[in-house]
């Protein structure tokens, strides 16, 4: 009888190039390098300054999303990319992909968008590939039974010449999460409960994968929403089991494999998931139904509570105090009816199609709330024109909100999208971190429809009460 | 690279818990096209004020951290973002070693990468760091010791390979590009990667 195995360990041995030893890391090969302007100047100089060639152009595919102005006049024309270090960057990423043969969505390419939205909206995302970018929410891909992980810049210099890393063997944590979700709680929600429960460095050196009935009913994009904030648990990557809703997501994409070739795809792929009674090194349970929406009243991803709670009474904890005064909360307050000044929709954990629907839904025939600020950005070109074509743009047009090109905007504060210091948002991305938003920004981590609910009433809302 | 072998130092003492690569270097200066001259963008949010002068009372800023090559921060140090801008920003600024009980992966692999050692410590010695800025201490990264105050010293553990690497101020490219061969046949073997 030969090993039972999990996901991870399959994918894992079919990319060893060499296995490791004592001495040394394993080499891994990998199938697919997602590349952006902003973590890779420094990797093509290293390649020009060696005399090195990249590999391979063709399992590599670049885009521009983080510095990238997401004002339609900045990206289609009439004016020049206001911030001069975002456009030099740009520029840059441009002459690269140019001089070393990539493949590049650029700024007016009609599949560009964030570099973990496009990967598996044209089907380049497949279950059993080894994924890597330099960037942490890599973890994203693993939704399709991808292991998929965020790389530094000088592995992508090391991807660059060698379509190789040098890696150790992760163990492995299994989320098990029964029962159902319930209406008004979404995959957002879940994975900030997850990030609570195992805490935001719980994972640290694990490899999760997330199973059970809970996650099986998931689609696509609430499966890439869970996996995508794995980082934030500490987690390189997190990944789910391909099964019917991840061949049906894929089939017919302009990447993933055609006619005779998909079939044969297909069948491999039905091997990936996890054998029965292979072991993990840990494992964790969760019941689906207990959840409520969630919301981070903290300055980390682990410090959330349901929306019907209140804030955390610990005493003489400095750190914490330190958090609290940040973000202008107390210890002890309901964080329901807190008010607020802007929200945000998008990045690559709520930028996809349904985040928008799901906004949408609770913005229909309704205004914003005075004084508050809601900017949606699609996660992609390719969903803004779907987004558009269901008249998702005028529904946040007509209740107040700015409807945006793609890319990461105001998730970091870095492409001229930013809070305000001082102002509090509710953001549907995945960093609360000071500042991450811009200096002295104050952000409460929500989902679509908890921000949508939120823009509404002009403070911290449980969409629940809008439905 | 300059080889690490031996840091004698004080330590400079950040006693924050989770402290993220936002906060080791904010966003706004990842728009650079090169990695030099990070090391005063280092903890830009807390070092300095909207003005730019800096703030008297971060641990930084005080006199007795001037100099010092070692720091020590809270528990999971280095968490989120894969920016290597963090370690970059750290090595400019003159840190040769980061100590914590937790160290986030994707920083631990990208510190090793360049000449900043990650330690990783137990609670007791990690308290003791925390209430004792300034302390003496000896990195061997030859023998993975690391010397306290009167004579105590610890072991600590360094991927195998990344401790060479750094022993001989070598970095790790050359070894990959030596797997060439093997490389190859793997390309070969593999209908799949190839589109």
């Amino acid at each position: 009888m030969s090993e039972a195995k999990t996901l991870f360990q399959k994918v894992w041995e079919q990319h060893q190039v060499v296995a490791e030893t004592a001495e040394t890391p394993a080499v891994l090969f990998i199938d697919l390098h997602l590349i952006h302007e902003v973590t890779t100047p420094q990797a093509f100089s290293e390649l020009r300054e060696r005399g090195l060639k990249l590999r391979r152009p063709d399992l590599t595919l670049a885009t521009m999303d983080h510095s990238t102005p997401t004002r339609t006049e900045q990206v289609f024309g009439g004016q020049p990319i206001t911030i001069e270090s975002a456009a030099k960057q740009i520029s840059a990423l441009e002459r690269n992909c140019a001089e070393f043969g990539v493949k590049l969505l650029g700024l007016q390419n009609s599949q560009r968008g964030i570099v973990h939205i496009i990967g598996p909206e044209l089907g380049a995302t497949q279950p059993g590939k080894t994924i890597v970018c330099g960037d942490s929410h890599t973890s994203t891909h693993g939704a399709f039974g991808a292991l998929a992980f965020g790389i530094g810049t000088t592995e992508v210099g090391h991807v660059f010449a060698t379509q190789c890393l040098l890696q150790r063997k992760a163990r492995t944590m299994a989320i098990n999460v029964s029962g159902r979700l319930r209406a008004g709680v979404s995959a957002k929600d879940l994975i900030l409960a997850i990030i609570n429960k195992i805490g935001v460095s719980g994972g640290t050196g694990y490899v999760l994968e997330y199973r059970g009935e809970a996650i099986s009913a998931l689609s696509m994009d609430e499966r890439m929403t869970l996996c995508n904030m794995s980082i934030e648990a500490g987690a390189r990557a997190g990944m789910i089991a391909p099964d019917e809703t991840t061949f049906a997501y894929l089939k017919g994409r302009p990447l993933a494999p055609q006619g005779a070739d998909w079939d044969r795809a297909v069948a491999q792929w039905r091997q990936l998931p996890s054998d029965p009674g292979a072991v993990f090194d840990a494992e964790v349970d969760l019941d689906a139904n207990m959840l409520e929406p969630m919301i981070t009243y903290g300055t980390h991803p682990g410090m959330s509570l349901p929306i019907s709670g209140s804030v955390p009474v610990r005493a003489d904890d400095a750190v914490y105090n330190k958090s609290l005064a940040y973000m202008g909360l107390k210890q002890g307050q309901s964080i329901g009816g807190h008010p607020i000044n802007v929200v945000f929709v998008g990045s690559c954990t709520n930028g996809r199609l349904t985040d928008l629907q799901a906004a949408a839904s609770v913005l229909k025939g309704r205004k914003i709330a005075a004084g508050v600020t809601m900017l949606v950005v699609p996660g992609s070109q390719g969903v803004k024109r779907e987004a558009e074509a269901l008249g998702l743009d005028r529904i946040f047009l007509d209740a107040g909100a700015e409807w945006r090109e793609s890319g990461c905007s105001m998730c970091l504060g870095m492409n001229g999208d930013l809070v305000d210091a001082g102002k509090t948002s509710v953001s549907t991305s995945n960093r609360n971190f000071e500042g991450r938003q811009g200096v002295g920004a104050r952000t409460l981590l929500a989902s679509p429809l908890t921000a949508a609910a939120s823009a509404v009433r002009g403070c911290v809302t449980d969409p629940r009460e809008l439905f | 690279m300059e080889p690490i072998r031996k840091i004698v130092s004080r330590t400079a003492v950040l006693p924050y818990t989770d402290i993220d690569t936002d906060q080791i270097i904010p966003a706004r200066f990842l728009r650079t096209t090169t990695r030099e001259g990070l090391g005063k963008q280092l903890f830009a949010d807390w070092r300095y004020n909207a003005d730019g002068s800096e703030r008297s009372e971060f641990p930084l800023n005080q006199p007795q951290a001037a100099g010092c090559t070692v720091l020590v921060g809270g528990r999971n140090f280095g968490c989120g973002s894969s920016r290597e801008h963090a370690p970059w920003a750290l090595y400019d600024y003159g840190f040769r070693a980061v100590i914590s009980t937790e160290i986030a992966d994707i920083f631990r692999s990208n510190a090793l990468k360049n000449g900043l050692l990650p330690i990783v410590v137990d609670d007791a010695t990690h308290q003791w760091l925390l209430s004792n800025p300034g302390a003496e201490v000896t990195v061997d990264l030859e023998s993975c010791t690391l010397g306290l105050p009167g004579g105590r010293s610890l072991q600590f553990a360094v991927e195998p390979f990344a401790r060479v690497c750094l022993l001989n101020g070598v970095d790790q490219l050359g070894f990959l590009l030596k797997q060439d061969a093997a490389i190859t046949a793997y390309e070969q073997s593999h209908w799949q990667v190839a589109r």
